[in-house]
């Protein structure tokens, strides 16, 4: 018990406006479930904040298959976010994730399918390699840029999605396209999808190799970070570059070291989403998990284990949309609602704080600060 | 002098959590007197200035002006009771001109949208010129000296009509010269009926500037002096609770080979100047060299060349007969360099990392604390236990972060860091800087014994006294060059003061 006590101490300062904006958040979109009732044929319900929360909460973690798609759904999100987070740890912000987890993507449906007769053994670590490579790809670049030049992650990694998501349509139009079907895509992965539990229970056929993936990253990237040395002259340089410096790191061989690791695993990211959930890949793909995982990551405080739990309850939120629309007649859209408000208020930490009565933590960047902080300044590599 | 003191604290009590910061302090400050507040880091001499100034409320006491009590519950009550306060880190905005720093918060209009800047600009110029302050209130602030811009700070608080004027620790930041330029610009200030405290862990400093002296220690008035009743000794034992040598023994030094030899180097600045104008001088084992000079003169420069965080442009640096001149940091440090840099929060630690983490901060890749990428955590935690006790660093364990240390801990702690590696040459630049008479004697006590183990050591400090009372020898440098060498037993302080400013005939004939 006190030992609980004890852990609990620790981890309340890191913890505290996580999950204090994850309450604001579910609190304001129930007010907004509330306010919209009013132009609804159903009129003026009280109780519809309690239906949403009913209805995302069995939605997400009631029944077999509801579970099944919560992991699903937190697999992408939570591989990502380790990405998004490993790059806030160096002081990078990595907007990129998006390009790198569309290219991640593109290659594991592409070359997936071009190995969909060979045994799985070959045609899933061969896809998923390339993924990881095309992410590694997306990554260095902007990594080197910065190195050499100066130039700013975030500016470069933004225009770097755009030239992604292009050279995903072209790939896809161009180079994967597969014959037979109505719409351009790339065609069935065969032996490279990822094994499911199907054979246990039909609610279970969702449920792939992924999400195992994901769970043994966690405690992998937590120990890079923090155990090696490479992880402790990341953090040196994402927290003080001039005493990184100073230790005899380098710097500019680290930033493209941490972007070139951070879009591996958004790349790899999007190869699971691939391989194991979505199977084939459109010219354009509508996902919003490069983005959602930049959410996940600060939500999780850029901390593998917070990421994980971040992770899980986004995919929570995506699986209880569904289930809450129907019994709530509220649109799916208001999962947006809840994830934007969350990231306001962890933007806006101070409102937390106030409302919720939680002191500053005494040392150590908040990760926005630490991640924004550097925008604009002249790297100093 | 039996004036109504122009301020009088009384029983000021001040409790934060597992610390008295203040125990009942009494103070007073007559009218037109310049009172030293003297007292190491933490003894409350801060804790007990923001409450006057209304940043923090006492949990017990009262505070009276001219014999009245008054409330401070902010810095307006405070600004608005005549109450002015310098920070030691200056609060000026250094893209806007003095007078718009002047002006600011304290706005005068013409009509409602703009400021007054026409009768700002007058009101500045007079205040200016009754204190002989030599300032252009169009000036930007970023271009100014520092001992400029602390005067646009008093000025700030003179412009709110401040009676009462508050310097934390003035002249950290001040070459000897500036220092004595502020004494007499506030010994002019009281002549004109200003009262002054006057914050200083600096002992000459205040016997020279003070009317009173009152030292506090662990939150607690020690006593009172007048100048002329006391000496250093007597106010360095008030402060520290024990006899302290100021002056650290240096004994007799016992020079060996040559270790560290640098010849005819030059560098840029930043800004692309020539900062070092070929320096050259050798350091054998055994011999501390301290280099004197005015801050700018090329001493950061020389630092970096010689440690690897900047390249020479010309010149050679040779270290136990190998050349490393633009070698990397790490390479220079592999080959037995230890550094000690100026500013330890920023290059000395990592000030979010827990302490064992600092503490390996420049040997974290090697045994016994890593074997290839694998951190061996228990290695790195029983050497920080082992360096907490040698070196005497006052933390309630080693995962504390490196920002909940004390100046003088942190500053341990890099001492403790740079010292215990396998070392040929130390370069320490500023040692000392911002540390209390007690850290300094420590600090000065482990330099000289390096050296007496056979290390070659560096000393930079814009302290002249320091370099005087530890350096074998002495080169002061002078716009990029060592104008000249002294014997560190013989030289005396206007001779080294003399050279700093001018870099001496030689140099003087030149230009």
């Amino acid at each position: 018990m006190s030992r609980l006590r004890q852990l609990w101490d620790r981890a309340r300062p890191v913890v505290a406006v996580p999950l204090g904006a994850v309450i604001l958040g579910l609190v304001v979109a129930g007010v907004v479930a509330l306010a919209s009732s009013v132009f609804t044929p159903q009129g003026f319900d009280l109780l519809l904040p309690f239906k949403v929360y009913a209805g995302l909460f069995g939605g997400a973690f009631l029944g077999l298959d509801h579970i099944t798609n919560t992991l699903v759904n937190a697999t992408p999100l939570i591989v990502a976010g380790l990405a998004v987070g490993f790059g806030f740890k160096a002081g990078l912000f990595n907007i990129g994730a998006d390009g790198q987890f569309l290219l991640g993507a593109v290659m594991a449906a592409g070359i997936g399918a071009m190995l969909a007769t060979a045994p799985a053994i070959v045609a899933i670590p061969v896809a998923l390699g390339a993924a990881a490579i095309a992410g590694a790809l997306w990554g260095f670049i902007p990594g080197a840029l910065k190195a050499w030049t100066g130039a700013h992650e975030v500016v470069t990694t933004i225009m770097l999605n755009f030239i992604g998501r292009s050279l995903v349509a072209y790939l896809v139009l161009n180079v994967f396209q597969a014959p037979g079907f109505s719409f351009a895509r790339t065609g069935p992965l065969g032996n490279a999808e990822l094994p499911t539990l199907g054979f246990l229970s039909p609610d279970l056929d969702r449920l792939n190799l992924g999400i195992l993936i994901a769970l043994l990253l966690v405690p992998a990237i937590w120990w890079l970070l923090f155990r090696s040395t490479l992880g402790f002259e990341i953090r040196t340089v994402g927290t003080n570059p001039d005493a990184a410096r100073y230790a005899g790191m380098r710097p500019a061989v680290l930033t493209i070291l941490t972007m070139s690791l951070s879009g591996l695993l958004a790349g790899v990211a999007g190869g699971l989403d691939i391989l194991g959930a979505t199977h084939f890949i459109p010219a354009s793909y509508g996902t919003t998990v490069g983005f959602d995982s930049i959410a996940v990551a600060l939500l999780g405080r850029s901390h593998p284990v917070g990421i994980l739990l971040a992770g899980l309850l986004f995919g929570a939120l995506r699986a209880g949309a569904g289930p809450m629309q129907l019994d709530a007649h509220i649109p799916v859209e208001l999962v947006d609602v809840i994830q934007a408000v969350i990231l306001l208020f962890l933007a806006a930490d101070v409102i937390v704080r106030q409302l919720l009565r939680i002191r500053r933590a005494k040392s150590g960047l908040e990760p926005v600060e630490a991640a924004t902080g550097s925008y604009g300044k002249q790297a100093s590599l | 002098m039996d004036h109504v003191p122009a301020l009088t604290m009384r029983g000021i009590t001040k409790r934060f959590p597992g610390v008295l910061a203040n125990d009942h302090i009494d103070l007073d400050l007559r009218p037109g007197e310049i009172h030293a507040l003297l007292g190491e880091n933490g003894a409350g001499k801060s804790t007990l200035m923001n409450i006057l100034y209304g940043l923090i409320a006492p949990d017990e006491g009262e505070i009276l002006l001219d014999g009245a009590p008054v409330q401070i519950t902010g810095t307006s009550d405070a600004i608005a009771h005549g109450i002015g306060m310098v920070h030691q880190h200056f609060m000026l905005v250094p893209v806007l001109t003095v007078a718009d720093n002047v002006i600011l918060g304290a706005e005068t209009m013409s009509g409602p949208v703009f400021v007054d800047r026409h009768e700002a600009g007058e009101r500045i110029r007079s205040l200016a010129q009754q204190f002989g302050f030599d300032i252009d209130p169009n000036a930007r602030v970023e271009g100014l000296p520092v001992g400029v811009q602390q005067r646009v700070e008093i000025l700030k608080a003179l412009y709110r009509d401040a009676r009462i004027l508050v310097l934390d620790e003035p002249t950290a930041v001040l070459t000897p010269q500036e220092t004595e330029e502020i004494f007499e610009v506030l010994r002019r200030l009281a002549k004109e009926g200003h009262s002054i405290i006057f914050i200083s862990h600096k002992l000459y400093e205040v016997l020279a500037i003070a009317d009173r002296i009152t030292v506090i220690r662990r939150g607690k008035v020690v006593g009172s002096r007048r100048p002329a009743e006391t000496d250093e000794d007597e106010l360095a034992e008030m402060m520290v609770g024990r006899e302290v040598e100021l002056v650290v023994d240096r004994g007799d030094s016992k020079p060996a080979d040559v270790v560290l030899s640098v010849t005819d180097l030059w560098a840029r600045d930043d800004r692309r100047q020539d900062a070092l104008r070929g320096v050259s001088f050798d350091i054998r084992a055994g011999e501390i060299l301290g280099i004197a000079g005015v801050a700018g003169n090329g001493q950061d420069e020389l630092v970096e060349v010689l440690t690897g965080l900047r390249k020479p442009s010309r010149g050679s640096v040779t270290m136990a007969g190998r050349d490393i001149t633009g070698h990397s940091v790490r390479s220079i440090v592999e080959a037995g360099l230890a550094f000690v840099p100026g500013d330890r929060q920023r290059f000395g630690l990592v000030l979010s990392f827990p302490l064992d983490d600092n503490l390996v901060l420049t040997s974290y890749y090697r045994a016994p604390f890593a074997k290839g990428l694998v951190r061996d955590e228990e290695a790195i935690r029983e050497w920080a236990r082992e360096a907490i006790k040698t070196y005497d660093i006052r933390t309630p364990s080693e995962i504390v972060p490196g920002s909940t240390l004390s100046g003088g801990n942190q500053q341990k702690a890099v001492v403790a860091r740079e010292f215990s590696r396998d070392l040929k040459v130390l370069i320490l630049d500023q040692p000392t800087r911002g540390l209390d008479v007690g850290s300094i004697e420590f600090i000065h006590r482990r330099i000289i014994q390096k050296r007496d183990e056979g290390t070659a050591v560096l000393l930079v400090s814009a302290e002249l006294d320091e370099v005087l009372e530890v350096s074998d020898r002495i080169g002061v440098m002078y716009r990029g060059r060592i104008v000249e060498f002294l014997d560190g037993r013989t030289a005396k302080r206007e001779e080294a003061g003399l050279l700093m400013a001018t870099g001496g005939r030689a140099q003087a004939a030149q230009s």
